[in-house]
């Protein structure tokens, strides 16, 4: 497994931990009937699990599997991978901290999503060919 | 493929049906008049599509197809493993009756199901993290 595929996939289980922490969190205020206020955990909830679990898993294994072009040496695009990883995180993390009720960051990491998502796809383009091995 | 990925992926093809299931029965409200413990199984229903199908499929994949531990223990504690599957399953489940009955007709016993389902839910995922961390690195 590459380094950015292991820096992307140990990110995911982090976000994995901390999403399921703000979901336990969140169900237990319900059933002990407290914490009314930890609805507003919600957007958290779903960014940590959905974008930081989920998707930077699908991210970081797809940049482990996908066919590489140099047999050898590293795959091409690696630049743009680490790009990806670092811009997802902190996207993720401006997020988060724009659900606090500022909307402009929360708009910022939206955008640096967006980023992410582009370099993410400029890394992984190239590599989405046929591998000399598959029947189809 | 290890018998714990057969039953993580066989689980998560069940609840896939169910949440569809209960998607479209929760679809046909205002064609047909539902219970109202029917009507509250919204978030339940996002639940057991996104932890019972997505969450687990992929638990399953990756205990089976991550980088091997260890010689000895390829895919960690076994015993850990099984844990992580019975916390995610029976927290599931507790989430899923105890979400819609606490709405409908609060109480200890509704509640403390909530509770056990957080916590259950949060070891499974905190079980997962712990296996499978070691097993993410290079050859």
């Amino acid at each position: 497994m590459p380094s950015v595929s292991i820096w992307m996939v140990r990110s995911a289980l982090v976000a994995l931990v901390l999403g399921f922490s703000v979901g336990a969190i969140m169900l237990i205020g319900k059933g002990i009937g407290a914490f009314g206020g930890l609805s507003a955990g919600i957007p958290i909830h779903v960014e940590l699990v959905v974008l930081g679990w989920m998707v930077q898993l699908a991210m970081g294994v797809a940049l482990w599997i996908l066919p590489r072009l140099g047999a050898r040496g590293p795959a091409r695009g690696a630049a743009w991978s680490w790009v990806a990883w670092a811009l997802w995180n902190s996207g993720i993390v401006f997020v988060i901290a724009g659900a606090a009720g500022v909307p402009a960051v929360r708009l910022s990491g939206r955008l640096i999503e967006l980023s992410a998502a582009i370099a993410f796809g400029a890394a992984v383009w190239s590599r989405v060919r046929a591998s000399g091995i598959s029947a189809m | 493929m290890p018998v714990l990925t057969r039953w993580y992926v066989k689980t998560a093809i069940l609840y896939l049906v169910v949440a569809l299931l209960l998607g479209a029965v929760l679809a046909g409200n205002g064609v047909v008049p539902l219970p109202a413990f029917l009507l509250v199984a919204g978030p339940a229903q996002i639940h057991l599509f996104v932890v019972g199908w997505l969450t687990q499929l992929i638990f399953g994949i990756a205990y089976w197809m991550f980088p091997k531990a260890t010689a000895q223990q390829p895919r960690g504690n076994d015993v850990l493993a099984v844990l992580t599957y019975v916390c995610l399953n029976l927290g599931l489940l507790a989430r899923v009756i105890g979400e819609p009955w606490q709405a409908v007709a609060p109480g200890v016993l509704a509640g403390g199901l909530l509770v056990a389902s957080g916590v259950l839910q949060w070891l499974g995922g905190v079980g997962f993290a712990v296996l499978a961390w070691p097993r993410v690195r290079g050859r």
